[in-house]
């Protein structure tokens, strides 16, 4: 469950407070110089996942999400704000050993590039079953059949290498290597996008199934709303580093409350279709940040007080207690508390 | 992914496969038969030689080609033939030493470079260009220098002036290499970085270090022939061909085939194995290959 602030669950397995990325960056347009300048991957993102949930984070190209992922597994560290497993910091939780390797599973956007040329099939997902020592020895060549058969891979598939598959087929490889540790907490970018619409729904099948069986926790990045309201409880909407609207998915693609939510909905009308016709204007760049509310150039229903400060993501309060949004005029039911000006401005 | 197939197409596939990489490249096949002939030379020198590379004769000095010598005598009588046949052993043995000690120095050398960061790196970097600023054969010349003469000095000098350029291109790859998703993916599974190395990025430059070693073969023997040109390599009478070239070199004007015969073979010899090693890279780069 993702919630914005406080939320009243026992402990969340990840939570996010205000976690900011800034990458340092060559200056546009600068050749020779050497001057560098501040890009805010992430922006005062926050987020708790709860054990067993899913969640998908959507939003444009470059909003964030991968960024986002990086941090949730310890691959970055934020370079403000906390970034906590089960209470501890990510990066302290990683030092100690290969537990939270163990638990947290990761399947790449760019599935190919995270599987070794060198190695065959077989050996890649024999790999982290030997490292966790899963199962003996002797029960690695059924063990690593099993994984493959359950990603829908035949068995000869094994003594290939990744070059000699199709690129849906290395998506399922490093779908069923993600799973040969037995994760608690699975961890997947784009993981099904580009695929065919039957191979789509084969491993949406799966991934749900395990959800399911398994209380498998569910991080899915995904550009595909269908995806998302298929596979995933609750869904988190990104622009451009920040977290503009978060909530039960099928509460928040029903009745969008941000103006970039709805605008998302609208472009993608049918689950499975593609997008019929794109946002207005073009996304800003995150050097050149416009002032005030982040989305206030693309905005239909932008307010001269828009453009002076940011919104925060705030909580709505009475039935949908838990929905929140960043916008100073959501489209359903307004936030409790008059929206306050955000500190992080 | 050949059982695969239906039965009816392996046996027309498997021939034309095989057959396509000497048909293809003609000048590939040629150089190969030519290199291997050098090999082969070197390996039965004894048997082939009509004579002992170090006889001298008095009564058949500086004679032409042709005749009982088929490529002459030199100015102490030895048959030119028997020397270059014998001067192929020289040229590949020491090629083959140097290689060996500079692709090792230039692999624990590259892949510490680029594995290691700050402090370390900078002073691994330094010593790779101090190396790198000088041409192989001024650094051979140093090392001689230093070591003396003989066979086995020749194969310490070009080994340490070929461990430049092998660590610059091994630790070039190994960036490349770490760089890549799979290594981050393997550090994020806790595996541990002495098993990320050996296991992932290892395995990934052993193949353009092949590479490598069959493109600088050549330069190998190239720098070793000049320094025993130069005088400073191996000692006479050892059938040499950069020794054999500057002996020659005297009498180019009446006896031009002194010089001119192992000049030839030495010329031979290098493009055969310069168009070798392109081949071999060309056809087996993955890179070059296309998302086979
Ligand atoms: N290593 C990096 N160095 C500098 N900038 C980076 C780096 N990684 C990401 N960025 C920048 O951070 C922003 C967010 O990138 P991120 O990869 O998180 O986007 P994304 O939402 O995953 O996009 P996509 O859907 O295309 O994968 C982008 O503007 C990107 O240019
Ligand atoms: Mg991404």
């Amino acid at each position: 469950m993702t919630r914005p602030a406080e939320g009243h669950d026992p402990q969340p397995l990840f939570e996010l407070i205000e976690v900011e990325k800034v990458y340092m960056v060559r200056r546009p347009g600068s050749v020779f110089s050497t001057a560098k300048v501040g890009l805010p991957a992430l922006d005062g993102v926050r987020l708790k996942i709860r054990k067993g949930a899913s969640v998908a984070i959507v939003g444009e190209s470059g909003s964030g999400k991968s960024t986002l992922l990086r941090v949730l597994l310890g691959l970055t560290r934020p370079t403000e704000g906390r970034a906590l497993y089960q209470g501890r910091p990510i990066d302290e939780v990683r030092a100690e050993g290969r537990e939270f390797a163990r638990q947290v599973a990761m399947v790449y956007q760019d599935a190919r590039g995270s599987l070794n040329p060198r190695m065959t099939i077989g050996a890649l997902i024999a790999e982290p079953l030997r490292h966790f020592a899963i199962c003996p020895e002797t029960d690695l060549p059924a063990r690593v059949k099993a994984l493959l058969a359950r990603v829908g891979l035949p068995a000869e598939v094994a003594d290939r290498y990744p070059s000699a598959l199709s690129g849906g087929q290395v998506r399922r490889v490093a779908i069923a290597r993600a799973l040969a540790s037995e994760p608690t907490v699975l961890v997947a970018d784009e993981a099904v996008s580009g695929l065919d619409v039957s191979t789509q729904a084969q491993l949406l099948n799966l991934l749900r199934r395990l959800q399911r069986e398994m209380a498998l926790t569910l991080v899915f990045i995904t550009h595909d709303l269908g995806v998302a309201s298929y596979l995933c409880e609750d869904i988190a909407i990104m622009y451009l580093g920040r977290i503009v609207e978060t909530g039960p998915t099928n509460a928040v693609l029903n009745a969008p409350a941000h103006p970039y939510a709805r605008a998302l909905r609208r472009a993608a009308p049918e689950f499975f279709a593609p997008i019929t016709e794109p946002l207005p204007g073009e996304i800003p760049s995150p050097l050149d940040l416009p002032p005030g509310c982040r989305f206030s150039g693309r905005c239909d229903r932008v307010q001269p007080d828009c453009h002076l400060s940011d919104p925060a993501l705030l909580r709505f309060g009475g039935p949908a207690a838990n929905r929140a949004a960043a916008c100073f005029y959501p489209l359903t039911e307004s936030p409790t508390a008059p929206q306050k000006r955000d500190i992080h401005a | 992914m050949m059982d695969a197939a239906p039965p009816a197409v392996v046996p027309t596939r498997r021939p034309r496969t095989r057959r396509s990489l000497f048909l293809r490249r003609p000048f590939f096949t040629l150089a190969l038969i030519v290199a291997l002939g050098f090999v082969l030379c070197a390996a039965f020198a004894p048997l082939i030689a009509p004579y002992n590379p170090t006889l001298q004769s008095i009564e058949a000095m500086m004679v032409p080609p042709g005749g009982e010598h088929v490529l002459g005598t030199d100015s102490y009588g030895q048959d030119i033939l028997s020397r270059i046949i014998y001067g192929a052993r020289y040229a590949l043995v020491i090629a083959f030493f140097a290689i060996l000690i500079g692709a090792t120095g230039g692999l624990v050398l590259g892949t510490a470079a680029g594995l290691t960061t700050g402090k370390v790196e900078w002073v691994l970097m330094r010593l790779i260009d101090s190396i790198l600023a000088l041409p192989s054969l001024i650094l051979a010349i140093a090392v001689i220098a230093i070591l003396g003469q003989g066979v086995d000095k020749v194969v310490i000098a070009v080994g340490i002036s070929m461990i430049g350029p092998f660590s610059r291109t091994v630790r070039a790859d190994v960036l490349q290499v770490s760089s890549q998703l799979f290594v981050e993916a393997a550090g994020l599974m806790s595996i541990s970085r002495l098993t990320v190395i050996r296991r992932h990025i290892l395995p990934n430059i052993a193949f353009p270090l092949a590479v490598q070693i069959t493109v600088r073969v050549s330069e190998a023997i190239l720098v070793s022939s000049s320094l025993s040109f130069l005088g400073i390599g191996v000692t006479p009478p050892t059938p040499d061909w950069g020794l054999m070239i500057a002996e020659g070199r005297g009498f180019v004007s009446f006896a031009p085939w002194m010089s001119g015969m192992p000049g030839m073979a030495l010329a031979l010899l290098l493009i055969a194995l310069a168009i070798v090693g392109d081949g071999i890279r060309e056809e087996f780069d993955p890179k070059m290959r296309g998302g086979q």
